[in-house]
């Protein structure tokens, strides 16, 4: 299976471990991620304000690109575009959203773009997550060769994936997506309902002390509540999370770092994949001590 | 020290004018406060959500000298939970881009360290201008 | 005067003591109306409805043998009836008196402009001239009533409107699907704001509709279908199989004592088990055992693997091969009492009921409340307690705008109790408005805070848990502080709101009753019929109809109960006289009719069209539909709108206006009236033709009225909530849009064809919208004759399509 695959910045540089792992699992699936030829930056956020369209260029260019995929055949009939950072996501998806409730707003943006042929709104942007659901937990345990066993792990969702409603790729207030992974790959689930508690987001360019208090909030939740390690699928969450336990540290010295996974990393680890795929140089906390404890790593069942 | 609040027609424009930029109806906000109480950052703010929304709904325009918007963090908590189907994260927006707009910028990219630089990823450097720059 | 074979017509003008005369000039009103055809004689009189004037029409009829009058006079809103009485005394049919509205359409709306008040007079006059002409002599038709009614649901509604009904006399079948009535006041503790037990003031009342002679009690039962109509409703009720016969068993116990078999009992909301052969709860009725089929071994398994309690009756009741038994009744009202469900907290997973032990329902504690007053205390809900309110209620997340009404003051009423057994308890409510509206109400709210229960105005946000010690962490702003409060509890309980129940949705389909947009059944009108229903017999009580408490849903159930005898103790119910009827000559079978009328009035039978006069309600919407004119409205003939609307429209001179004011009977041409007893002004270039619903017009009367000269249509119909006929408005926007198309193909401005909606306050926006048409009709000048012509030809063809040509 072929898909458009929209990477976004932060992907190829400070979460190219992201998007490593996640192209190389999504080929063990038998998917082919096709990256978006002529990609550009989406903008990271979604405009909020009722009269500024001018944001909501940059992501529909990104959807005539989709259509243009079609057209060049480099991908078949499939009007997918398929993201693996959480913001990307939010912010492409609830474009689309608001062009096609506002076929208005949607002229005055292909007028506006009138070198580029016309967005017809037919794109649906999803998640890699919602196409691994597609896929079947099932398949994912089929393809697990280093199942990890006792390792306790608290999935982090942070806004993008599940808010505003119309957007979330589950239950706002109970999602279940991560838990089903996790479990798949034959790791303990730890609940805990910070899960779903904003990391602070952009702020920490602001005010990172208000962002590691929150960090340390959601990190101290997930350990009393027995993690050993959080899954999670933004790259800014991702920063403010594991960067941040830095911060963290100065301010509280008993804390005890916890490693900080993108989903794709642990499905790479699971699947016994070649650890060139794992990425750990852009872990902040480095997680190998944790996944040679319990013998997940150094092993020689790597392929 | 009991502030009085005149009610004038300026503050029947204040209101007007963050509706407008919102696109919400935020008279229909009932103070109920479940947003208050979901909102991640409220510790660190100076008014209250639901009381932002007050002060909005009052027209009263000394809301633009709180900090709470610009410690908003668009996570929309709040926004799933308001029982009246309200988007206050639209309403902060819609306050920030008062100030934004007259190019009063909320961050000085420059003042951050060689090392924040080095290490921030691109997400929250453009999410950040977007918030915080005009 | 002139002589017409076809009909002896009597005109009488009113002067009605000045109130027209000052206006208009009778006399000459009068001269003018004795110059038409058929018209026999034409009078006037100071006060027409006076004992003298009455007088006048018989001793008329009597000498001239006058078969149709006109009186030109009030609306017949007032005096309609009057003059229908007067024809009968004269041994007439009623339906023969047509009334010309010369004074609340004419004389005081034209006050200031006499002399075209006098000829819109002579032009109302003549339109109703050519009306009573065409119309038909009907008789009084009446149906028989009997005195059976079906009750459906045995909660205290069913049962308060059972035995208001029983005690009067009537035959009452009461249809519960429970083994036993009562209901969810069965369940509660005590009710708000007495602090009465619930079970001691509710069990005398089902122990009456037990000893009831008049009432057949059928619980365990489900109404499978209803058909038919006011007066003949045949009913098709299946009684589930109990397993247990009801005649012998005497309730020992026995059997409970030896069944292997714990089950969740609903009646306590789960908290508590009861065996597979049970008793639904203590003072329940009827007080008999009966086997949960899905439970029992016996049932599921084999039927010998168990048997125990076989073995122990005495009584020999047990009956493993009971089936379902189907019983079928016929009878003449319909009281639907099928109550609410509490909403179900699982669908608000931010409160964690699934999740967390100590989040409770409302209805759990009162369970837990009364099994402790028992003396078998379930657990113990610990010193702190929080209420949360609004749980499912005015929640636009759960789509949910409504205030379940009930909530604010039970939750009141259990912090009391609970306070009250413990006074050291610690309880909050967490609210967003404290309603205490209802008589006492507020006194008990003060009660509450005096004994030291606090309010706390905000909603809750967010519900955890202390994985540790299972005590659950609530999280609120205080709104009147503005301090977020997230503190331990030892027991949270959601005040859970109200649903319409599920099984009423299979109710409602069968008896194809509307819903409001809240979800619940929707009375006929919200202020003077509310609880009947759009169909006629057919009446709710209590909670199906929205939220309410124990006091206003007795007070519903006994409305109910005494609408349903206004219709049975007249015996013969009269038919209205406005029905459908079939030309049969013309009908050729084509069915497009049938899907026309929302109540299913309308079937083939040998192959023409037939209208159930029972179901029908006069509408007229189904008259468009039929391609060869075969369909018809009694008193609204085709034939007789189109000549009231060809003479009101012959007064129209060279270079005037005219504009039709098609007006709904029960909205727009009251309002028309309150317009003119206000004395507002409008323009005399229009003329008010009535009709029961604007769908009545259909779009072939529409485009014969431009062709006769109308150079602008108004369509005036009552909103569609508080119609009669809630389907109207979508007829006409389908009709006009036809009309507005063929306008269009001759170069006619679609916008001299109109619709608005009215509500019948809207005096000013009756007039605006009157003369705005106007001033478009005369902006856009006149019609040319040859389009006008051009309009009807083809006509069935430009509606219906090639093969209706």
């Amino acid at each position: 299976m072929k898909v458009s695959y929209y990477p976004g910045c932060t992907l190829k540089t400070k979460a190219r471990n992201f998007e490593t792992s996640a192209l190389a699992v999504a080929e063990k699936l038998g998917i082919e991620l096709i990256e978006l030829s002529r990609w550009n930056c989406c903008g990271t956020v979604f405009s909020l304000t009722d009269d500024d369209l001018i944001h909501h260029v940059a992501p529909i260019r990104n959807l005539i690109r989709v259509q243009e995929m079609n057209k060049n055949g480099l991908v078949e009939n499939d009007h997918r575009l398929v993201t693996l950072c959480s913001m990307c996501y939010n912010t492409l998806k609830r474009a689309n959203i608001r062009v096609k409730e506002k076929p208005d707003d949607l002229k005055k943006i292909n007028d506006f773009m009138y070198l580029e042929e016309d967005y017809k709104g037919n794109v649906e942007v999803i998640h890699f997550l919602e196409l691994i659901k597609d896929i079947g937990f099932e398949k994912i345990k089929e393809n697990v060769t280093n199942p990890f066993k006792g390792l306790k792990i608290a999935p982090y969702y942070g806004c993008m994936l599940l808010r505003p409603k119309e957007v979330g790729i589950d239950d706002p207030e109970e999602p279940v997506i991560q838990e089903e992974l996790i479990f798949a790959l034959g790791a303990e689930v730890i609940d805990n309902p910070y899960k779903k508690v904003c990391c602070g987001s952009y702020q920490t360019i602001r005010d990172k002390q208000v962002v590691s208090n929150l960090a340390y909030d959601i990190l101290t939740h997930a350990q009393n509540a027995g993690a050993e390690a959080i899954s999670l699928s933004c790259p800014l969450c991702a920063f403010n999370l594991d960067s941040r336990q830095k911060e963290i540290k100065e301010k509280h010295s008993d804390f005890t770092r916890i490693p900080v996974f993108y989903f794709t990393q642990l499905m790479a680890i699971g699947f016994g994949l070649n650890e060139d795929y794992y990425g750990f140089d852009l872990n902040y906390v480095n997680p190998e001590p944790l996944l040679k404890e319990k013998n997940l790593i150094g092993r020689n069942n790597a392929k | 020290m009991i502030k009085k609040l005149k009610l004038s027609d300026k503050n029947v424009d204040f209101l007007k004018k963050i509706e407008e930029l919102s696109g919400e109806v935020i008279t229909r906000c009932d103070q109920c406060g479940i947003c208050s109480a979901s909102c991640p950052m409220v510790s660190e703010m100076d008014i209250t959500p639901s009381q932002l929304m007050r002060m909005v709904q009052l027209g009263e325009s000394e809301v633009m000298e709180s900090k709470a918007m610009w410690l908003c963090a668009s996570c929309f908590t709040c926004t799933v939970r308001c029982p009246r189907g309200l988007d206050l994260s639209k309403v902060a927006e819609a306050l920030r881009q008062v100030e934004l707009r007259q190019a009063i910028d909320h961050i000085d990219v420059k003042k951050l360290s060689k090392d924040e630089m080095k290490r921030l990823p691109q997400i929250a450097l453009i999410s950040g201008m977007r918030k915080f720059t005009g | 005067m002139k002589k017409d074979s076809r009909a002896r017509i009597g005109v009488y003008v009113c002067h009605c003591g000045g109130n027209i005369s000052e206006v208009v000039d009778v006399e000459e009103v009068v001269g003018f109306a004795g110059k038409q055809p058929g018209v026999i004689l034409s009078k006037n009189h100071t006060h027409m409805c006076s004992d003298i004037g009455q007088q006048l029409i018989i001793d008329d009829i009597e000498e001239h043998d006058l078969d149709k009058v006109v009186v030109a006079a009030c609306s017949p809103q007032f005096q309609g009836e009057t003059f229908m009485r007067v024809l009968e005394t004269a041994g007439l049919s009623p339906y023969v008196v047509q009334m010309a509205n010369i004074r609340e359409q004419c004389a005081w709306p034209h006050f200031d402009t006499p002399e075209l008040a006098t000829k819109k007079a002579k032009e109302l006059v003549n339109a109703a001239i050519a009306k009573v002409r065409f119309s038909e002599p009907l008789e009084k038709k009446t149906m028989p009533i009997g005195k059976r009614v079906l009750v459906i649901g045995g909660g205290i509604a069913g049962i308060q409107a059972s035995l208001d009904l029983g005690d009067a006399g009537f035959e009452i079948y009461l249809v519960e699907k429970e083994p036993s009535i009562g209901g969810h006041m069965a369940q509660l503790s005590r009710t708000f704001p007495t602090e009465d037990c619930s079970a001691c003031i509710l069990s005398p009342k089902m122990a009456d509709v037990q000893s009831n002679p008049n009432i057949n009690l059928l619980t365990y039962s489900e109404v499978e279908n209803v058909e038919g109509y006011l007066g003949n409703f045949k009913v098709k009720v299946t009684k589930k199989p109990r397993y247990v016969d009801m005649d012998k068993c005497v309730a020992c116990g026995d059997c409970e004592e030896v069944c292997p078999v714990d089950i969740p009992d609903e009646f306590e909301e789960g908290l508590t088990t009861h065996t597979a052969i049970y008793t639904p709860f203590g003072f329940a009725v009827p007080h008999r055992n009966l086997i949960d089929p899905e439970a029992c071994i016996n049932l599921q398994r084999d039927i010998n693997s168990c048997g125990n309690c076989i073995e122990v009756c005495k009584e020999d009741a047990i009956n493993f091969n009971d089936k379902p038994e189907e019983i079928e009744f016929t009878v003449d009202t319909i009281i639907v009492a099928t109550g609410y469900d509490i909403f179900n907290p699982s669908e608000k997973k931010v409160y964690g009921y699934d999740k967390f032990k100590n989040v409770i329902t409302a209805l759990e504690m009162e369970r837990m409340i009364v099994k402790a007053a028992e003396g078998n205390p379930i657990r113990d809900p610990g010193k702190r307690i929080g209420f949360i309110q609004c749980v499912g209620s005015r929640d636009e997340q759960v789509g949910r705008e409504y205030c379940s009404r009930v909530c604010c003051m039970y939750a009141t009423k259990l912090a009391s109790l609970l306070k009250h057994s413990k006074p050291e308890r610690d309880i909050y409510v967490f609210y967003t408005d404290l309603r205490a509206f209802g008589k006492g109400f507020e006194e008990y709210y003060k009660r509450a805070q005096n004994m030291g229960v606090k309010f706390i105005r905000g909603r809750v946000a967010e519900v955890m848990e202390d994985s540790g010690s299972n005590k659950v962490i609530l999280k609120a702003e205080d709104t009147l502080t503005r301090q977020i409060i997230e503190a331990e509890f030892d027991t949270v309980v959601l005040s859970v709101g109200m649903g319409l129940s599920k099984s009423t949705d299979k109710i409602a389909e069968m008896l194809r009753l509307a819903k409001s947009e809240d979800g619940f059944l929707k009375e006929a009108h919200p202020k003077f019929k509310p609880v009947d229903t759009n169909r006629e017999g057919i009446f709710l009580a209590g909670t199906v109809q929205g939220p309410k408490d124990i006091p206003d849903t007795v007070a519903q159930a006994s409305a109910a109960a005494s609408r349903a005898v206004r219709l049975m103790n007249q015996r013969e119910y009269p038919i209205e006289p406005i029905v459908a009827f079939v030309h049969e000559e013309q009908c050729d079978g084509c069915e497009l009719c049938i899907d026309s009328c929302p109540l299913n009035a309308i079937s083939i039978s040998a192959e023409v069209a037939e209208v159930n006069e029972a179901l029908c309600r006069g509408c007229g919407s189904c008259v468009a539909s039929c391609p060869r004119d075969a369909l018809d409205l009694h008193m609204y003939t085709n034939k007789q709108l189109l000549e009231e609307i060809k003479n009101a429209l012959e007064g129209k001179e060279e270079g005037e206006t005219r504009i039709l004011v098609v007006a709904d009977d029960t909205c727009t041409y009251r309002l028309a009236d309150s317009v003119g007893t206000a004395k507002l002004s409008y323009t005399t270039d229009s003329i008010i033709i009535r009709v029961p619903s604007g769908s009545r017009i259909t779009p072939k009367l529409m485009l014969a009225a431009f062709k006769l000269g109308a150079d602008g249509i108004f369509i005036g119909e009552c909103e569609d909530r508080t119609s009669p006929f809630p389907h109207s408005g979508q007829v006409i926007r389908e009709n006009i849009t036809k009309v507005r198309e063929i306008l269009k193909e001759e170069g006619i401005k679609p916008e001299r064809l109109r619709f608005v909606q009215f509500v019948t306050i809207m005096l000013k926006g009756f007039v605006d919208n009157v003369n705005g048409l106007v001033n478009y009709a005369r902006e856009a000048g006149a019609i040319s004759p040859e389009k006008r012509e051009k309009l009807v030809e083809n006509v069935n063809k430009r509606l219906f399509g090639e093969e209706y040509d």
